[in-house]
């Protein structure tokens, strides 16, 4: 079908006022001939959209310039199933932004200038878009949800996703389901006034899982590989004396964590030296068996001592606190006093760590008669009648000595989930068929495992996507994402079952999930081009790209993002998408006009990241800051898809100066696309050698970190680059 | 051995809101809030003291200054996060100190409230301020007591001339001295029977 662009320019909320609309209208008809270019003062309102929907149906416009507002406004009211289809914002970071005083004639006209050239490049962003197919495989997508691990979280995540009517396939290791939490005797309060010790809740979820026919319950087996992507992982399951292939739509990881080995600790703790040493998950055991009792002797054990953070926030062990240890040792204090009415408890602590509601289970255990001492065990030696603590007790600030029957130490959680190191792009090793030891064995260019930020758990975005890994379609709940109680376990296998019904239904229709979750676009590249430099498939931050055996990048589409990264990595410009690419900006910044230096208008332009920078610029806007007219802003997906030709293009074509705000990258990354800008720095860092050959000054190009909170320092950080620029002398390349 | 809890359930029974004294967590808001830790008055914070009840160490507890230097601000109370009645029970301690024998009799504060105010008080039913500040001032001695009135005398002078002094030691008793008695020992008899004596 031919494409035929529609431009509607609002000309409310002040628009109409401010701009002269007539001269906006005459650039989108005559200047880049779009056939129907119309006014209208409450575009948003019902007639305004009544208006384009008139159009759509009787011109045959298939495609829209919506000029107004941001993108971020008044999306329902615009969402008119076009899909090529871009909102100009003349109004929030043009108006908004600039300080005209009334009758300031070059203001005005400076203000005018901007917004006829954000026309211009909307009009020919459209241009350069095509119609997105949806991706569709040649073989069919898959709904099931694998859920690897029956603890727990998994029985959660599988019965929370077979509960909507999804087909779960659940793989355990084991003979039994039911991991650690079957070992457990009670478990602390899930409910309110949480205060009380509860029931196992295991045999009553265990029973539901069982009973659900969406349930499919593999025991005995492992995962030996994965190959594929969301919506078409082949699963090689091992296990019963056989292997057999199962195809999945998404995989949730619900493998549970490994305590830390005892063995490792301090001799200062004195673990293995004297039976009466134990660890909580052994103590547990004891208290389900009924027998809290001294093992050395038999003898009940009245006084037990519990050693919070053994192995923990120790730099020579667990770097982290696993959150959940205060809660289940309180638990286990409650244990040994409800056992004996001359019972004592002895809760050895660094600082008592009760999140959420368990504060006031800690109340509780302290209103029983818990015994809290802030200090560090020094010294265990064992005697004839029990053990004795040294104890170097913070609060009476002397060291102690207290008989005890037993003591439990609380070891920390580590993840059993196999990661990789977040700096190796690399890919680690060959792909192998079989590696004990590997969850999924996923056979994906940049290895079989997860990667990960720290502390060898699987990276997530903290902030906006908890559940996520770096593997689209994987997601991981419970202590194997992070250190966690049964509680938290329970809540984080809801989300992700949420997460992964999410991606099985956005695969079924060709879209990306979060966080640019709808979009129907894919990269698509031109083999011929391709030098098999392999940036794209080392870069991809989500191993999106497979190799075949000559190098060339094999896209998995259902893995993608759509955030652009191997789009800016392709140094031969190949890769694009349907509705982004490398030439449409290119072609962007180069349709915006270029006052002469002698008018002493410099040009800067802003490359801001549509996650994070653009929603802080639109605030600036709503704050009414007053920025430079000279700037002129060009979002991207993510800065990672910053091509360096549109560096040395917006160079030879006269901007002044460029700006690029990406999002804060690092440890305490804010990327939507977790790699993006970090990415786009490196690549920056070698764009001194274009400017050099240029014979540019390098000052010229500046990368800043933008954080969506940061509406109130970014005009000043905007003006001072153009200040900066405006010092130098104009860019030499206008004059050609 | 420390951490015997004989003496903490003690506590817990006896002194009165003694058996907050379990429900503390050891922030250290209430030393932080504390004028009188700035001052340096005490060796013991209200929170050490309480760890120190838990840990079963009756004499030190018992014995110590601290509880004595109390002004009764508040402050503890008002900034405790689990809303323990501190200024109660450190009140509470200083108490049971007192009865259990173990508070100095020397110590100044307990030596006031226990003689020289009470005693005053209960003699006619209301303060008399000559007689109690001649009291407190020749307490530690005749040259010490001398040494102090002069030391006071202008502000003494002043507050007669203002009527705000009496300068007859002894204004003879309340209305329904009587009555006021038999309140006393009532109260008297119900605390006895509160502590298990009577």
């Amino acid at each position: 079908m031919e494409k035929k662009i529609g431009c509607y320019i609002c000309t409310g909320c002040g628009i109409g006022d401010a701009l002269d609309v007539k001269a906006l209208g005459n650039i989108a008809a005559k200047e880049q001939k779009i056939p129907v270019v119309k006014n209208h003062e409450f575009l948003c309102g019902s007639d305004g959209i009544e208006l384009i929907r008139k159009d759509m149906a009787a011109e045959g416009v298939n495609a829209l310039v919506i000029v107004g507002c941001s993108h971020r406004v008044k999306t329902e009211e615009f969402r008119l199933g076009v899909t090529q289809m871009d909102r100009v914002d003349i109004r929030d970071k043009c108006l908004w932004i600039l300080n005209v005083p009334e009758g300031d004639e070059t203001a005005e006209e400076d203000r005018q200038m901007m917004a006829e050239d954000y026309v211009r490049i909307g009009c020919v962003k459209v241009k350069k878009m095509n119609e997105p197919h949806p991706y569709v495989a040649a073989t069919p997508f898959s709904k099931e949800i694998m859920v690897v691990g029956g603890g727990i979280a998994g029985l959660t995540a599988a019965l929370e996703a077979a509960r909507t009517g999804y087909n779960v396939l659940l793989v355990e290791k084991e003979e039994a389901l039911g991991g650690k939490v079957a070992r457990m005797h009670k478990v602390s309060p899930a409910r309110a006034p949480y205060n009380k010790l509860e029931e196992n809740p295991l045999p009553k979820l265990l029973a539901e899982v069982k009973g659900n026919k969406h349930i499919r319950i593999v025991n005995n087996t492992v995962v030996q590989k994965t190959v594929g992507a969301p919506g078409l992982f082949d699963v090689t399951l091992k296990g019963n004396g056989g292997t057999s292939v199962e195809r999945v739509g998404s995989i949730i990881i619900a493998t549970g964590y490994e305590p830390y080995d005892p063995g490792k600790l301090e001799k200062r703790l004195g673990y293995g030296s004297s039976p009466d040493i134990v660890t909580s998950m052994e103590f547990e055991e004891m208290a389900k068996s009924g027998k809290i009792l001294r093992k050395s002797d038999g003898k009940p054990a009245k006084r037990v001592a519990f050693s919070l953070c053994a192995g923990q926030r120790d730099s020579s062990h667990l770097e982290y606190c696993s959150g959940a240890c205060c809660t289940y040792s309180l638990k286990q204090a409650l244990y040994v006093i409800e056992n004996h009415p001359d019972a004592s408890a002895y809760l050895i602590y660094q600082e008592v760590r009760t999140p959420g509601q368990m504060e006031d289970f800690y109340r509780k255990v302290q209103n029983e008669g818990g015994v809290f001492i802030k200090g560090d065990i020094q010294q265990v030696s064992s005697t004839p009648s029990g053990l004795t603590l040294e104890v170097d007790d913070k609060l009476l600030r002397q060291k102690i000595k207290m008989d005890v029957d037993l003591l439990v130490l609380a070891t920390g959680m580590e993840t059993t989930v196999d990661t990789q190191d977040p700096n190796s792009a690399s890919p680690v090793g060959k792909q192998v068929d079989d590696l004990p030891g590997s969850v999924l064995n996923l056979q994906y260019r940049q290895g079989p495992g997860l990667p990960s930020l720290k502390n060898n758990f699987p990276d997530s975005h903290f902030i906006c996507f908890p559940y996520e890994t770096r593997r689209t379609g994987i997601y991981v709940a419970g202590p194997a994402r992070r250190p966690m109680g049964i509680a938290a376990s329970c809540t984080d296998a809801a989300g992700a079952a949420l997460k992964a019904i999410q991606v099985v239904e956005s695969v079924a229709r060709g879209a990306a999930v979060h966080p640019r979750a709808g979009d129907l676009s894919f990269p698509s590249f031109r083999e011929e081009g391709c030098t098999q430099c392999k940036r794209c498939t080392e870069e991809c931050p989500f191993g999106a790209i497979n190799e075949d055996e000559k190098g060339n990048p094999l896209f998995n589409p259902t893995r993608c993002r759509r955030c652009g990264t191997c789009m800016g990595a392709c140094p031969q410009k190949i890769i694009s998408f349907a509705n982004y690419s490398v030439d449409m900006i290119g072609s962007m910044l180069k349709e915006m006009e270029i006052p002469e230096a002698d008018d002493e208008k410099p040009r800067i332009l802003v490359f801001a990241c549509e996650n994070d920078a653009i929603p802080a610029l639109d605030m600036v806007g709503r704050g009414r800051s007053a920025l430079s007219p000279y700037i002129r802003i060009i979002p991207l997906r993510c800065m990672g898809s910053m091509s360096l030709v549109w560096i040395a293009d917006a160079m030879s074509k006269g901007y002044d100066g460029i700006l690029l705000m990406g999002c804060r990258h690092g440890t305490d990354y804010q990327c939507h696309n977790v790699r993006g800008s970090a990415l786009a720095e490196i690549r920056l860092s070698k764009v001194s050698e274009t400017l050099d050959r240029l014979q540019l000054e390098s000052d010229r190009v500046k990368m800043v970190e933008v954080n969506i909170m940061d509406a109130e320092t970014l005009p000043q950080v905007i003006n001072n680059f153009v200040a900066a620029i405006s010092e130098l002398d104009p860019n030499p390349y206008k004059e050609f | 051995m420390t951490y015997d809890l004989t003496f903490a359930k003690e506590v817990y029974q006896n002194s009165e809101e003694g058996h907050w004294i379990k429900m503390c967590m050891q922030c250290g808001v209430c030393a932080g809030s504390c004028p009188m830790g700035f001052l340096g008055a005490w060796k013991h914070s209200p929170r050490q003291i309480f760890q120190m009840v838990r840990a079963g160490m009756r004499d030190e507890v018992l014995g110590s200054s601290d509880m004595w230097m109390c002004t009764s601000c508040y402050n503890c109370i008002v900034r405790c996060p689990r809303n323990l009645p501190i200024t109660h029970i450190i009140h509470g301690l200083a108490r049971y100190a007192s009865v259990e024998g173990k508070a100095d009799p020397k110590q100044p504060t307990h030596l006031f409230a226990k003689d020289i105010f009470w005693e005053n008080i209960v003699a006619t039913g209301r303060v008399g301020e000559a007689a109690l500040t001649m009291k407190l001032y020749f307490k530690d001695g005749i040259g010490e007591g001398i040494k102090q009135g002069l030391e006071m005398k202008d502000a003494a002078l002043g507050m007669m001339k203002a009527k705000r002094l009496k300068p007859l030691p002894f204004r003879g008793k309340i209305k329904g001295y009587p009555g006021f008695k038999a309140m006393l020992k009532k109260a008297f008899e119900l605390e006895q029977q509160k502590e298990g004596k009577a």
